[in-house]
């Protein structure tokens, strides 16, 4: 079917005009904001000793998230797909939970669970562990919210793939670990590297729950985005987009990422695929030799 | 020479929720064997084919193979391979690494496996293919890999499921022959699911008749073909037509109403009644051709008798019927039910002669 010419110059440019104005034009802003002061001033706003404790905690809590729900989730992605069992759609719901659950109501659940009010607080207060208001709430509260990704993406690709081959593994004497490196993996590493940079890119962004049971403690329990608000707050605009400007710069950083990723799975190889023609040879050259 | 009994079934019943998978199954295969295991979908063959390679747990009963209790034992220490109907290679691996993939996990050195995979490349026929990925080949060639695979380890037993179910009609002629010239020139028992019964008959020594989660029938394909003992195997093999009370008919009027069978080559029809071996007007009845097809090396004639819509053959080189032709017919035989039982009933003419047509 074709379109007319019109409707299609329209439809580029109403697409273009909206890419340019929500996201081109605010990265441009950003960047233009944070040079404003000089390129000196941009520096020293990065290599602030506040900045670089968020940095380093953003990364703490981002690789954190990725390393516990990348096993988390090739954990259940296994359970829901390679297994039957009783309340497996419920167990598939409840995964998704935090997509539905706004990020500040997730982080209110960690103050309830382990704050002043918590049934737990007492026994905490004994051992001296901090939770609340400390870097531990801070990874919770990441790994919560970064948790449904990296499962996921496994589990279309997983159920699509059925359990055929890893029977067929299981039928060679393969045991559950060699089945998984040699057989599982290889066949999901795609979506899994997809996964994970997805589960990244949310974990360096999270805000709503961090900021809940961060309680904003400058050099301690500040992450970037939380820095960056209060950078904002002190009408340190200039600061504040210098600091934006490195998440930008991580965002962009995971966008690349991605699309090598993308790339890389739809490149599969691509030869002539023989017909069946030629069987009758092949066959009587086999009956002949063997 | 005695014949060893390589794998055994006893009494297995497996339910999912509340089907009836199996049903009290049991059977024995001998050592050297091809059977078959033949059934409508969902009558419970695959799920047997499961429990004795280990990828399924009955619910009672207990398998043996070659002697050994394996109720117990994972898919992997049973001695078994396993061909799957998709064949279920490792896509991400070339033919050589599918082949070896059971020879790595048993640990055998380097020069071993490298021996053993290219001796089975021969075999399949495929030994220039071994650096190819399973997406870059054919349907029967993957079929053939996957046998390959399943041999590597050397099984005692070999369980194929649906084996020819995706692959062209045309190469799945050719594949059905190989396959069972391989597998006796191996000297190896197997036991291969299907649900087409020329495909059971053509490669299977034996064939077990699977329906509802029992076990119908088993025998040699000609036993089965010529006295199927249940109502189920003599719908199932070969063509018919059932019909509600064969009583009806000349030759069988004696006896009181009773359901039964007539296949194709149970009627003689013909264009006159000199045309019939045994023109006897007593036992021989009329009928109007309701549709003639050409069938290759016959000729197909639907003709209704008694209000009956019978089906039957005649030569290419018989004197053509055509639609609204009178014509005679005489039924040799009919396969009659008995509550569960099937009985073979022959014709008054035929009953009263000594032998000899």
């Amino acid at each position: 079917m074709r379109e007319p010419i019109w409707l299609k110059r329209t439809l580029i440019f109403l697409a273009a005009s909206f890419l340019f104005v929500m996201l081109i034009m605010p990265l441009l802003l950003v960047a233009k904001e944070a040079l404003s002061k000089g390129v000196d001033f941009y520096f020293k706003a990065l290599t602030d000793e506040f900045a670089l404790k968020a940095l380093y905690l953003t990364i703490e809590a981002t690789i954190s998230a990725v390393v516990l729900n990348t096993i988390f989730g090739l954990a259940s992605a296994w359970l829901l797909t390679k297994f039957d069992f009783r309340g497996k759609t419920f167990l598939g719901s409840l995964i998704d939970l935090p997509f539905a659950i706004s990020p500040v109501i997730a982080g209110l659940f960690f103050i309830m669970l382990f704050g002043r009010l918590s049934p737990l607080y007492p026994l905490l207060q004994e051992y001296d562990v901090a939770i609340v208001f400390a870097v531990p709430a801070i990874i919770l509260a990441t790994v919560f919210v970064t948790f449904p990704f990296i499962t996921r993406e496994l589990v279309p690709v997983m159920e699509n793939q059925g359990r055929s081959e890893e029977e067929a593994a299981a039928t060679m004497g393969a045991n559950g670990w060699t089945i998984f490196r040699r057989v599982t993996l290889p066949n999901i590493k795609w979506a899994l590297g997809y996964g994970i940079i997805l589960c990244s890119a949310r974990a360096l962004g999270e805000f709503g729950a961090v900021s809940v049971v961060s309680g904003h403690i400058r050099g301690k329990t500040n992450t970037l985005p939380l820095h960056i608000e209060i950078l904002y707050n002190e009408y340190n605009f200039t600061a504040a987009f210098a600091v934006a400007s490195v998440l930008v710069f991580l965002a962009i950083i995971v966008l690349i990422l991605r699309n090598l990723v993308e790339r890389a799975n739809k490149n599969p190889v691509e030869e002539e695929i023989p017909t069946d023609d030629k069987n009758s040879s092949e066959l009587k050259a086999g009956v002949a030799h063997g | 020479m005695l014949l060893m009994v390589e794998v055994e079934v006893r009494n297995v019943s497996k339910n999912f929720g509340n089907f009836k998978a199996s049903d009290n199954v049991s059977f024995s295969v001998e050592r050297g064997k091809l059977i078959g295991l033949l059934g409508p979908s969902g009558s419970g063959k695959t799920t047997i084919l499961r429990m004795i390679a280990g990828l399924e747990t009955p619910d009672s009963g207990e398998i043996f193979i070659g002697g050994r209790k394996v109720n117990n034992l994972p898919p992997g220490k049973r001695g078994i391979g396993f061909l799957f109907q998709s064949y279920a290679l490792f896509k991400h691996m070339t033919v050589f690494d599918n082949i070896a993939f059971g020879l790595t996990v048993q640990k055998k050195s380097v020069a071993e496996i490298k021996s053993r995979v290219e001796e089975l490349a021969d075999l399949i026929g495929l030994k220039n293919f071994t650096h190819r990925y399973p997406l870059q080949l054919s349907g029967g060639q993957r079929q053939r890999v996957a046998f390959a695979r399943a041999l590597a380890p050397n099984p005692e037993l070999l369980l194929l499921d649906e084996p020819f179910a995706a692959i062209d009609a045309k190469v799945r002629q050719e594949l059905r022959g190989w396959l069972k010239k391989t597998i006796h020139k191996l000297g190896i028992t197997a036991i291969f699911v299907t649900h087409d019964q020329d495909e059971a008959v053509e490669v299977a020594d034996e064939i077990i008749i699977t329906n509802r989660g029992r076990v119908e029938q088993a025998g040699i394909p000609v036993e089965i073909y010529q006295s199927p003992k249940t109502p189920f195997v003599a719908k199932f093999i070969g063509e018919s037509v059932q019909v509600p009370d064969c009583s009806i008919f000349k030759g069988f009027d004696e006896y009181e109403s009773f359901a039964g069978i007539l296949r194709p080559e149970f009627l003689e029809i013909a264009a006159t009644i000199d045309e019939m071996p045994q023109p006897m007007p007593v036992t021989t009845e009329r009928g109007i051709v309701r549709g003639t097809f050409f069938r290759g090396s016959v000729i197909q004639i639907d003709i209704e008798v008694k209000g009956q819509l019978l089906k039957g053959f005649r030569g290419l080189e018989q004197t053509t019927l055509h639609e609204g032709d009178e014509a005679f017919v005489f039924i040799h035989k009919i396969y009659g039910f008995d509550g569960d039982k099937t009985t073979v009933i022959e014709n008054a003419a035929k009953r009263g002669e000594s032998v000899v047509i």
